[in-house]
């Protein structure tokens, strides 16, 4: 039998507003920009997606489930700019065929630079979830399902987890299948879910390509690729990105359609159901251990952190921002560390990624600057301006570090 | 028409006498047709004199024609020169050549009886309308003795030139349209400057745009059919520079250069740069701003750092050559071309080349070619300090606009316009001849 699992990340970051060296304010985000662009999603993919899978789920009497990761800095804006999102996703919540997962609450990379953060950002994150929907996430994914031994250690020694979710890359499976519950090395109760990146990928990306041999793809076709599973495994995991529905891959794809159909078809099948993450780890054991000892993603082909800290750039955006931590934490001024932590947004440092740069593509479409060099200098600068508020220091003072830091010795000695 | 392709070109300044971009384009175009293997026949105005000329008499009037065989320049094996006497200058004016002229007589005057230093003796036209045609009709004689499949004129000057031999010799006719008056004057064009370059490009069978930005000028300026019209970016000569030593620049290492360099004229818009210069040095002190080139905005420019109360940082080099180009870019942390209206732009691609990161206006052909160069809005003052502030306080922007840059230019070779250049010749004898 296969049991399908779907798990849809929801994400939308708090871009910047253009920011120079000049600029002395503490307004960092662009608000106009931030609620435009969730109004215009919530419009063509969260809005219908929601109304379409609790139709699903009606319909199907609860014979179609689905698990969502929706981060802190996403549901802020659906709260200020889309609040009927929310009254959808409550909806979804009271089902009962949904579960949420737990993730950091600000989207970060705090994994990889401060464990203290990272915590605090998880707990922060389920917290919240916790009274929105009124259930505790079981299940963790980590950003941009960034991924090793240590993560999984770490998760599993915070007692309130059940599992932790990958991607199914190659070079850490090799022959084996992600079809299966696995355990991660050195840990002795958590499970790891993989996914599927074959499948979910032909949703998510090869769905409206009609250079694709597999173009157009019917609800029926993938129905017989699931079933195809039986035999050699149990799960399929297929995780992608919930603006896949409609924003990624237009309406006029078809993709909604397809959806529409699909559960009904893989339903077709008697041995196959559908599952949450938490219903899979009750019902198999691990078949082995994976063991990774190297950092994943599930970005791009190369399946590492190149997209985020593949530049000195982004490396040296990134140390700046964490380097501050200590200040910010004993500055104890909420305004300040929430806007260091809205800074964390892995997109933030995606912006400025020189890969893709030649090609023009997907990495362009999420991109609110025109290169990444524009995206590096007005991060320093707000990072600038934000060093100095912690510092103390009036927040016009820039560019001390410098110059001459004089002045900013006058200012400690006044503190 | 054989295997070969036979040009005539009509072009401008070689090395060592380049003073700007059009010079440049000329001789890297030009060296890489013959490393493809295309015979040229070059043929440019000089102010000719002995020592550089084997002289060819043309059977012509003397008192009206006047050319002299160059000898073979270097390494150029498929590349026969033309010089044809004429005190025509590249991004020379008629008020410029009025007083050019003037000057000249002057000059012969008073060497009335000495040693003559000019080849024949050649009255040059009094006006520059009337000497653009003077050298159209010089042209013409020495095509008649010239074998060629296709004429190739570069910029406004030539293009009377290149009309008239294409007629002469029924042979097609392509302009190279490194700028425009539009570029060079604003809106306040000269009417017939603009009604030459119009009557150039309406005659050619094909016109060459040195960029997408400038094709769309020639579209909507000059009435030309956009079929007609095909973009080659230029190229870059790669420098065979060595390594970097900042200790023969006598620049204090904690001081930080930012460079303009170019002709310092109202298209190339110094003032933004004062003006962003004034911004910068609100904020940071261990900078120095250098305008290397001259130009008729030179003396405003010096008054406007006087006046912005910036002067002591600004430092005025005059026009640098050779050298000395490598020696300021050695000094630079980041080259500025805030250009209000640039075709191309080559000097950006060669301050790349020699390691340094650049700033680059919008209102540019090179931002079309460039990706790891940092763009913005000529007039957006705010804009250029902001960005010129964070290349000299960030490192790592430095280092990657640097390397990846570099990297780039790499790849923008001459030898690929001159193919382009090639394609579109072949194409305009297709249309000629079926």
């Amino acid at each position: 039998m296969a049991s399908i699992c779907f798990y849809f990340q929801v994400h939308q970051p708090l871009r910047l507003r253009h920011y120079t060296v000049f600029d002395k304010d503490n307004h960092y985000f662009d608000d106009y920009k931030n609620a435009f662009i969730c109004r215009k999603v919530a419009n063509k993919c969260y809005l219908p997606a929601n109304r379409l899978l609790l139709d699903l789920i009606r319909r199907l009497d609860g014979r179609f489930k689905v698990a969502y990761s929706l981060t802190g800095v996403l549901l802020e804006q659906l709260q200020l700019y889309a609040p009927e999102v929310m009254s959808t996703f409550d909806a979804l919540a009271e089902t009962g065929c949904v579960e949420f997962l737990a993730e950091t609450y600000y989207h970060s990379l705090s994994f990889l630079y401060s464990r203290d953060e990272f915590l605090e950002q998880v707990n922060k994150h389920t917290e919240t979830i916790a009274s929105l929907f009124g259930q505790k996430p079981r299940v963790f994914r980590n950003t941009e399902l960034i991924y090793n031994n240590d993560l999984a250690r770490l998760i599993e020694s915070m007692g309130q987890f059940d599992a932790i979710i990958s991607e199914g890359a190659d070079h850490i499976l090799g022959y084996r299948s992600p079809n299966f519950v696995y355990r991660p090395q050195n840990c002795s109760k958590l499970k790891l879910l993989l996914k599927n990146y074959a499948l979910s990928d032909d949703i998510a990306f090869r769905f409206s390509n009609r250079a694709w041999s597999e173009w157009p793809l019917t609800a029926e076709k993938f129905a017989r690729w699931i079933s195809n599973v039986n035999g050699n495994g149990y799960v399929v995991n297929l995780f992608m990105d919930y603006e896949t529905l409609g924003e990624h891959q237009w309406k006029d794809t078809g993709i909604f359609d397809f959806m529409g159909r699909l559960p009904y078809e893989i339903l077709k099948h008697p041995d196959n159901n559908f599952k949450t993450p938490s219903e899979i780890v009750a019902c198999y054991e691990p078949v082995g251990t994976v063991d990774v000892p190297h950092l994943i993603s599930w970005a791009d082909t190369e399946r590492d952190l190149s997209a985020w800290l593949g530049n000195a750039m982004q490396s040296n955006a990134i140390y700046e921002l964490y380097r501050l931590e200590k200040k910010i934490k004993t500055a104890s001024d909420d305004k300040i560390l929430t806007d260091w932590r809205r800074l964390q947004t892995s997109d933030h440092f995606y912006y400025m990624c020189t890969k893709y740069f030649a090609d023009g593509d997907v990495h362009k479409y999420f991109n609110p600057y025109g290169s990444p060099y524009d995206s590096y200098i007005n991060f320093m600068n707000v990072l600038d301006n934000l060093h100095n508020r912690c510092s103390g220091g009036a927040a016009g003072a820039v560019s001390r570090e410098l110059s001459q830091s004089k002045n900013q010795h006058d200012l400690q000695t006044v503190n | 028409m054989g295997d070969v392709m036979r040009v005539f070109m009509l072009g401008w300044e070689f090395p060592p006498f380049i003073s700007g971009g059009l010079g440049t384009a000329c001789y890297g175009l030009t060296k890489a047709m013959d490393q493809l293997g295309i015979k040229v026949t070059f043929v440019l105005p000089a102010l000719i004199r002995s020592e550089y000329v084997t002289h060819v008499k043309l059977l012509t009037p003397a008192s009206m024609m006047s050319a002299g065989r160059l000898m073979k320049f270097g390494e150029l094996k498929n590349v026969t020169f033309h010089a044809i006497n004429s005190l025509l200058q590249p991004y020379s004016t008629p008020d410029v050549y009025q007083r050019q002229i003037e000057e000249t007589l002057r000059l012969k005057q008073q060497n009335r009886g000495a040693a003559v230093s000019f080849v024949g003796g050649v009255d040059y036209s009094r006006d520059m309308a009337a000497e653009v045609r003077r050298y159209a009709a010089v042209a013409v004689e020495l095509a008649r003795n010239e074998v060629f499949d296709v004429v190739h004129a570069h910029d406004w000057m030539t293009y009377p030139a290149g009309i008239a031999v294409a007629a002469m010799s029924k042979k097609p006719l392509i302009v190279h349209v490194h700028s425009t008056e539009f570029d060079r004057s604003g809106e306040h064009v000269n009417q017939m400057i603009y009604d030459v370059e119009r009557q150039g490009m309406h005659a050619a069978a094909k016109v060459i745009a040195v960029s997408y930005f400038t094709r769309s000028i020639i579209i909507g300026r000059y009435g030309v059919s956009g079929e007609k019209v095909e973009v080659v970016h230029n190229g870059v000569e790669r420098s065979s520079n060595g390594g970097w030593s900042l200790d023969e620049t006598g620049i204090k290492k904690d001081e930080k250069i930012v460079l303009f360099l170019g002709r310092i004229t109202m298209q190339k818009g110094p003032e933004y740069f004062l003006a962003a210069a004034k911004k910068v040095l609100e904020v940071m002190d261990n900078v120095k701003f250098v305008m290397a080139g001259s130009g008729d905005m030179m003396h405003r420019a010096v008054e406007m750092a006087a006046g912005l109360g910036i002067g002591h940082k600004v430092l005025f080099t005059g026009f640098l050559r050779g050298e000395d180009v490598q020696k300021i870019y050695k000094m630079a942390d980041l080259f500025v071309m805030p250009s209000v209206s640039e075709p191309f732009g080559i000097v950006p691609l060669e301050a790349l080349d020699n390691d340094v990161p650049v700033i680059i206006s919008k209102q540019s052909g090179v931002s079309e070619v460039l990706r790891h160069a940092l763009k913005v809005d000529f007039w957006d003052v705010n804009e250029i300090a902001n960005k010129i502030v964070a290349v000299l306080k960030y490192a790592p922007l430095k280092m990657t606009l640097r390397s990846y840059g570099n990297f780039e230019v790499r790849r923008l070779s001459w030898k690929d316009s001159a193919a382009k250049c090639l394609r579109i010749y072949e194409e305009a004898l297709a249309a000629a001849y079926c």
